[in-house]
């Protein structure tokens, strides 16, 4: 981290130095930023900063708990936050409750510089830009994988063999570890296994869910067989406890966000035995399937409908600033950047070998949410072994059921 | 005190009373009776940098417009509190239908969120609630008997679980409990177990909660019951002495009684408080093994999709439950009241 920030300030000096705001073009305007917290995400809001001075200021929020924050927040009029950055998950309540404005006269207007492939269209109107690209893959200790004797895990049932072999080697008594903690982490576990496998949770063009299959059941197993291989605790692991652990040399496999990879591959926290030996590979296939059991997440900014028009441009260019070429090559290794100038590096290797894969985005369907949400609260009991798969999945879509028909999804 | 000079008297807490609680209740009871419009679901095209999709998307502006016209929702009378995720009233008549023991239609209803969450709510009241009354007593008499100058120190000590915000407590609590924390690494010393967490099973995790409550818990007792010590009558004490009194006698027949009315008001505040024990579920992690109905409402809240229809319903549950848990201490102390007017 603390090269991170040094190259930061660096880049910092050099923008003060000599183009003093004029860079970002903007005189007045007042933004300020919502978004989730981890090492891109707060280069993106360093690097917007760097517009305020003179009549405009920039201040930001970054947060792990952004998206309870940003329905609240942004449905105020005057919106709190003049920008989110949000995600292919987290945009889809904010376009349903029309808090986020189209971008298209903005980009007409600022943004020349963005690729095609960074707008996020709906219905043939820009709603968000996209600034980078994260998807959970595999983390692996070369060195236990090599004492033990086997190869870095390409499908699932290669690590569950791989983390049998490691306890059975003596090396460590629980090798592997997920974001399994009840609620979001767990309902996302399920969802990459499910579309590992498949799956599709709805039945096509309706609302009606379509988790209590036998596809459920599979990646049901699959999840408890991992689990069995992880520490007691799982049910309260978060991205931060497997963090945690990975750097205290506790784990050999993780299956982990590739927005951690900075995190870990840095001199902070952790030994120089775990660091050099970490690798971050593709997100493993399962069942015999070709594309990774994973999914593809975007991060990107919005802009608030709730804001005036001078606010909003500002915030555009602002964080249009927060994502210039210059700026991302600042914090080439923050993240696998879909901005021009990006070089991949070896913390972002997992991602892109997970997104070259062929591996599914995450649906951005209004009622996904309440699937997500059922999943996480439901499936818990099944994985402590006190239900079974098919009474856990049919828990699953009953939860579901009752909350989209109180949203008015279902009748 | 004239009527006209008491309404005038209490006309400010009365107005506050109203404005901040008597008028959310009130929005929260409307709330849980209605919900959300019909979504008007197009298929649109959505680009992005991995492809486009054919998805399902909210029609914003037809949905904008249910929305101007009726801007409560649609009104479902109590068709929320009877759904799967509250009473399930469908789901427990088909258990006990479907029944083939009593254990059988309880395992069922214990699969169900709200009766989970019942479940623990209860056990946790009245576990904790008792356990903080005796314990409060036994270190008010402890801290009683202390020579002066080791009075203060020990007070300040037994005070602090309640200074210590309770998030924070459970918090550091869940750290130590840890497998690889102080407490968590002792226990398996002692037990002799490598693979016991106190974070992986559910009876462990309600002990562990249930322990967290009364350390939290019993300050508040101590505190009220110490007070009540120093007003203890000396002369009755001496009077007992002389009748030959243990010490145990002078507290069961003496000190005990006069604390009484203490007793009362600690365990109505207790019910109350443990009614809705929430912070320490957050605090460790523990919403998969013992979920409380507080949770249930916060996760609700908490949702890239809040239910706030869903949660009002399980609020107004929830003041149902308080008021009936409550009933017989309330009953109990409008006949002492009662008792003593006349």
């Amino acid at each position: 981290m603390s090269m991170t920030k040094l190259s930061m300030l660096g880049a910092a000096a050099v923008f003060m130095g000599t183009t003093a705001y004029a860079g970002c073009g903007v005189t007045s305007g007042t933004v300020n930023i919502l978004g989730n917290d981890f090492a891109a995400i707060q280069a993106v809001a360093e690097g917007a900063k760097q517009c305020a001075g003179g009549g405009v200021t920039v201040e930001s929020n970054l947060n792990k708990d952004y998206r309870d924050l940003q329905i609240a927040a942004l449905t105020a009029n005057p919106a709190q936050y003049s920008t989110v950055v949000t995600t292919n998950a987290a945009i889809v309540p904010l376009i349903g409750e029309g808090l986020i404005r189209p971008l298209d006269d903005l980009i007409a207007k600022h943004g020349q510089n963005i690729s095609k492939n960074q707008l996020i269209t709906v219905d043939g109107k820009v709603m968000a830009v996209a600034f980078m690209a994260n998807a959970q893959h595999l983390f692996v200790r070369t060195d236990i994988l090599e004492k033990a004797g086997v190869d870095v895990p390409t499908t699932y049932e290669d690590v569950v063999a791989a983390s049998a072999a490691i306890k059975a080697a003596g090396l460590m008594e629980h090798p592997f570890a997920t974001t399994s903690q009840t609620g979001w982490n767990l309902g996302e576990e399920f969802v990459n296994m499910y579309l590992g496998f498949g799956g599709a949770f709805f039945k096509p063009g309706t609302a009606e869910p379509n988790a209590n299959n036998e596809t459920g059941v599979a990646a049901l197993n699959m999840l408890k067989a991992l689990t069995e291989q992880s520490n007691p605790d799982f049910l309260t692991f978060d991205s931060n406890a497997v963090q945690a652990s990975w750097e205290a040399g506790d784990l050999a496999i993780a299956h982990l966000w590739g927005s951690r990879g900075t995190g870990i591959l840095d001199a902070e926290g952790s030994t120089d035995e775990v660091v050099s030996n970490t690798v971050l590979v593709s997100s493993p296939t399962v069942g015999g399937g070709s594309t990774p059991a994973s999914s593809l997440w975007w991060d990107g900014f919005a802009i608030a409908a709730n804001v005036s028009d001078e606010d909003a441009e500002a915030s555009f260019v602002a964080m249009l600033n927060g994502i210039s070429t210059e700026n991302v090559k600042a914090n080439n290794d923050a993240a696998v950047w879909l901005v021009e100038g990006y070089q991949p590096s070896a913390a972002s290797a997992g991602v892109l070998a997970t997104a070259t894969g062929g591996t599914k985005p995450y649906p951005m369907i209004p009622f996904m949410g309440l699937m997500h949400s059922a999943l996480g609260a439901e499936l818990s009991e099944f994985l402590q072994g006190s239900e079974s798969a098919e009474q856990a999945l049919a828990d699953v879509e009953a939860a579901y059921v009752s909350a989209a028909k109180e949203k008015g999804f279902l009748q | 005190m004239r009527h006209k000079t008491f309404l005038w008297f209490i006309l400010p807490s009365l107005a506050a009373m109203i404005l901040f609680i008597a008028l959310p209740l009130v929005s929260v009871v409307v709330q849980s009776m209605y919900i959300e419009h019909e979504q008007v679901l197009v298929v649109t095209e959505n680009c992005g940098p991995f492809g486009c999709t054919q998805e399902s998307s909210v029609d914003t502006e037809a949905t904008a417009q249910l929305r101007a016209e009726q801007p409560l929702g649609r009104f479902a009378g109590l068709a929320t509190y009877f759904d799967r995720g509250h009473l399930a009233s469908s789901e427990v008549a088909e258990a006990w239908a479907n029944r083939e023991s009593l254990g059988d239609f309880f395992a069922e209803l214990y699969n169900l969120p709200f009766y989970k969450a019942l479940a623990f709510t209860l056990t946790y009241t009245f576990v904790v609630t008792p356990m903080v009354i005796v314990l409060g007593l036994l270190i008010a008499l402890g801290v009683n008997r202390l020579t002066p100058a080791l009075k203060g120190p020990t007070i300040f000590v037994s005070l602090l679980p309640m200074i210590i915000t309770p998030l924070i407590g459970s918090l550091i609590l869940f750290w130590m409990i840890d497998a690889q924390g102080v407490i968590g690494k002792s226990l398996q010393w002692i037990f002799d177990d490598p693979e016991l967490s106190l974070k992986a099973s559910p009876p462990l995790t309600w002990i562990t909660l249930i322990v967290y409550g009364i350390w939290s818990g019993a300050p508040f007792a101590f505190v009220v019951f110490y007070a009540g010590l120093q007003t203890v009558n000396s002369d009755s004490l001496e009077a007992a002495m002389i009748d030959g009194a243990t010490k145990w006698q002078q507290i069961r027949y003496v000190v005990i009684p006069h604390l009484m009315p203490l007793a009362v008001f600690i365990s109505l505040m207790q019910l109350m408080d443990n009614f809705r024990v929430f912070e320490p579920v957050v605090g460790f992690s523990a919403q998969a093994n013992a979920p409380s109905l507080s949770y249930i409402i916060f996760a609700d809240m908490r949702s890239d999709i809040t239910r706030f229809n869903s949660a009002a319903a399980t609020s107004v549950l929830t003041v149902i439950g308080v008021t009936i848990l409550l009933a017989p201490v309330l009953v109990r102390t409008w006949r002492d009241f009662k008792g003593k007017a006349v």
